[in-house]
């Protein structure tokens, strides 16, 4: 006799389980998976954070938020007034240039800054171990930094002259700013 | 073409209230994106984890296990689960290992400035917490953020031994890498199928033929990245991918050379360890010069005896008796935990084994706790595992490259171990002590 009854899909749990999900999402604002992942995620940084924190806490605290908003509240706003100083100077000038332009200055004063921030102990001299345990001389890399950045500024100078050749005797300026101003024939340095 | 067009929609509004726009800063570059964060997020996605791996070997290889003067995090509990003894073949592995750990971090600065710069608008959200699952999600990005950045800062620091980190540098480290690993798992598996649906929505290659001038943002979606009120372009996404590879390569060009060393060691015009500190059969690189550690004249002088302890017996030895036991010739590299080293040197010495059997060890010689003369500083004393012991490359070297060693470089007499972290090849000896592995009695 059972055999003969079809087994019938039971709406009414299925409903409530989804109502329980979307209920969970409702009040969560997320999907379980995401409450379980950052559980775990959370169980590991706690287990590891209360041991990194068993030294100088306070200090190792403020290390450690402190680069979490470095970047972002230190970093960016660096990076934004120095791209508006480069994009203001070149906007000054009497013959302006095209806005890509500013990535002549922008490429090697990003390298040099970057390198300066990997390595500005060494190049303002400031470990005082390093002589004694290298036996090395630490004042070489102040010098070694400036050439560089020097180098850097220098190769931007030739490439942006090898690109800006044509008009430099030609009265009908060609390639390099047709590419930056697409349409515009006249090829002249200048912004709209 | 049209899926890429600017759209201008109007300001973000919460629940029909418009969001005061004085208060979030005005992201107006037109590359910020989901593809172009994505980019990045890969890369990070292959390097961090080979950062964290090569990270755990490096603990591996200083045998913490073995005693508690090679361990400098203790307390570390499950985080240590995964150790065994470190093997000393092949000879170059903490060399290459190391080496990878710190050149890959340098190269990665770039890419993770990169990515937290095209991430930053969601760190100014409005409203800034919408849910409790939002809430735990921005708790997470705290030990990500702050867990990379403290990683890659420590570690930046540490090799130019710039130690003005709160702490020793082996706990700081360590337990800050698990910590941000922690997060980093999480964030991965959280944001992976955006960042492939992201990475999917763009031809790489058709982005990398896309000059400035035909540049246009991604298309506004929910994910916030991409500026409401664009500025005009002054960079192709080619470009900004291009400026961080160009930063990229110019960190591995100023830093690899320390660690792969003959000719190119002068090319890495930055790095703390770029260039040999003299000529001749010493004038390789120097962790700690003989200064740097406080060790006194007298202390290395003709007064020097080397004693080997072992089994209740205990031999002392001039330096003139060391010279006439067995010698034997190494060729092995020091490879530091800060991520240089040097190639092979021609180390001359009395085996470790030889060693043992002085005091009656036979031919298999247990672990050995090893004693520098140096009064202050960390490794000052170091336990070796019974295989580094028994290694017939081990030695307690007397000479290098034919010649003396220097006081720089350890002498009277030196450890040498293949594979061993630079810092166990213990540097002035002046006790070992085999069957010991803390301090004896």
């Amino acid at each position: 006799m059972a055999r003969m009854r079809r087994p019938r899909p039971n709406w009414r749990e299925l409903r409530r389980h989804l109502d329980v999900r979307r209920r969970f999402r409702r009040l969560y604002g997320e999907s379980p998976g995401q409450l379980l992942i950052l559980l775990a995620s959370f169980a590991l940084c706690g287990y590891a954070g209360i041991r990194l924190l068993a030294g100088d806490w306070p200090l190792i605290l403020l290390w450690f938020v402190g680069a979490a908003v470095l970047h972002d509240l230190v970093l960016v706003p660096l990076y934004t007034l120095g791209d508006r100083a480069v994009g203001a100077a070149l906007a000054r000038r009497r013959r302006p240039v095209p806005r890509a332009g500013v990535n002549y200055v922008r490429v090697p004063a990003f390298l040099s800054s970057l390198l300066l921030l990997v390595y500005w102990p060494l190049v303002l001299r400031t470990p005082e171990p390093y002589e004694p345990a290298t036996r090395l001389d630490i004042d070489v890399f102040l010098g070694r930094w400036l050439l560089i950045t020097a180098a850097l500024f220098a190769l931007s100078a030739c490439w942006l002259l090898v690109r800006s050749w044509p008009n430099l005797w030609s009265r009908r300026p060609r390639a390099p700013w047709r590419r930056l101003w697409p349409g515009r024939s006249s090829g002249r340095l200048s912004d709209p | 073409m049209s899926r890429n067009r600017v759209r201008r929609l109007p300001r973000p509004t919460v629940a029909g209230m418009k969001v005061p726009t004085r208060l979030t800063p005005p992201w107006r570059s037109p590359l910020r994106g989901p593809w172009l964060t994505s980019v990045f997020a890969v890369v990070l996605l292959i390097g961090i984890p080979i950062l964290f791996l090569t990270g755990l070997v490096s603990y591996l290889a200083y045998n913490p296990d073995l005693s508690p003067v090679n361990d400098k995090t203790p307390e570390k509990g499950l985080l240590g689960f995964y150790l065994f003894a470190w093997p000393t073949d092949p000879y170059w592995l903490y060399r290459v290992t190391q080496g990878v750990h710190v050149t890959l971090g340098i190269v990665l600065v770039p890419v993770l400035l990169a990515k937290l710069w095209s991430v930053a608008p969601k760190l100014f959200v409005m409203p800034p917490v919408r849910s409790p699952g939002h809430a735990l999600d921005r708790l997470s990005l705290l030990f990500l953020v702050g867990g990379g950045l403290f990683e890659f800062a420590t570690g930046v620091l540490n090799v130019q031994l710039e130690y003005i980190f709160p702490g020793s540098f082996y706990p700081l480290h360590f337990y800050g890498a698990w910590v941000f690993i922690g997060a980093f798992v999480a964030h991965a598996a959280l944001r992976l199928p955006r960042t492939v649906r992201a990475l999917r929505g763009r031809d790489l290659r058709a982005e990398l033929r896309t000059p400035v001038a035909r540049t246009v943002p991604e298309p506004l979606d929910e994910t916030g990245l991409v500026s409401r009120d664009p500025a005009p372009p002054t960079l192709s996404r080619r470009g900004a991918l291009g400026m961080v590879g160009l930063g990229s390569l110019a960190l591995l060009v100023v830093t690899a050379g320390q660690s792969i060393g003959g000719s190119l060691r002068g090319t890495a015009l930055l790095a703390p360890h770029g260039r040999e500190p003299g000529s001749g059969p010493n004038g390789f690189q120097i962790n700690k010069g003989v200064t740097a550690v406080g060790i006194r004249a007298r202390d290395i002088g003709p007064g020097w005896r080397l004693t080997v302890r072992g089994g209740g017996r205990e031999t002392v030895l001039t330096r003139a008796e060391l010279e006439r036991l067995p010698r034997h010739v190494s060729a092995l590299p020091i490879a530091c935990v800060e991520g240089w080293s040097t190639s092979d040197q021609h180390w001359e010495g009395v085996r470790l084994t030889d060693l043992g059997a002085l005091v009656g060890m036979g031919d298999a010689p247990p672990s050995v706790f090893v004693e520098s003369v140096q009064s202050h500083g960390s490794f000052r004393s170091v336990a070796l595992r019974d295989n580094q012991v028994r290694d017939p490359r081990s030695l307690l070297a007397l000479r290098v490259n034919g010649a003396e060693l220097s006081a720089d470089h350890g002498y009277p007499a030196r450890i040498i171990v293949p594979g061993a972290p630079g810092v166990m090849n213990t540097k002035w000896v002046r006790r070992l002590s085999f069957g010991e592995s803390s301090w004896p009695v």
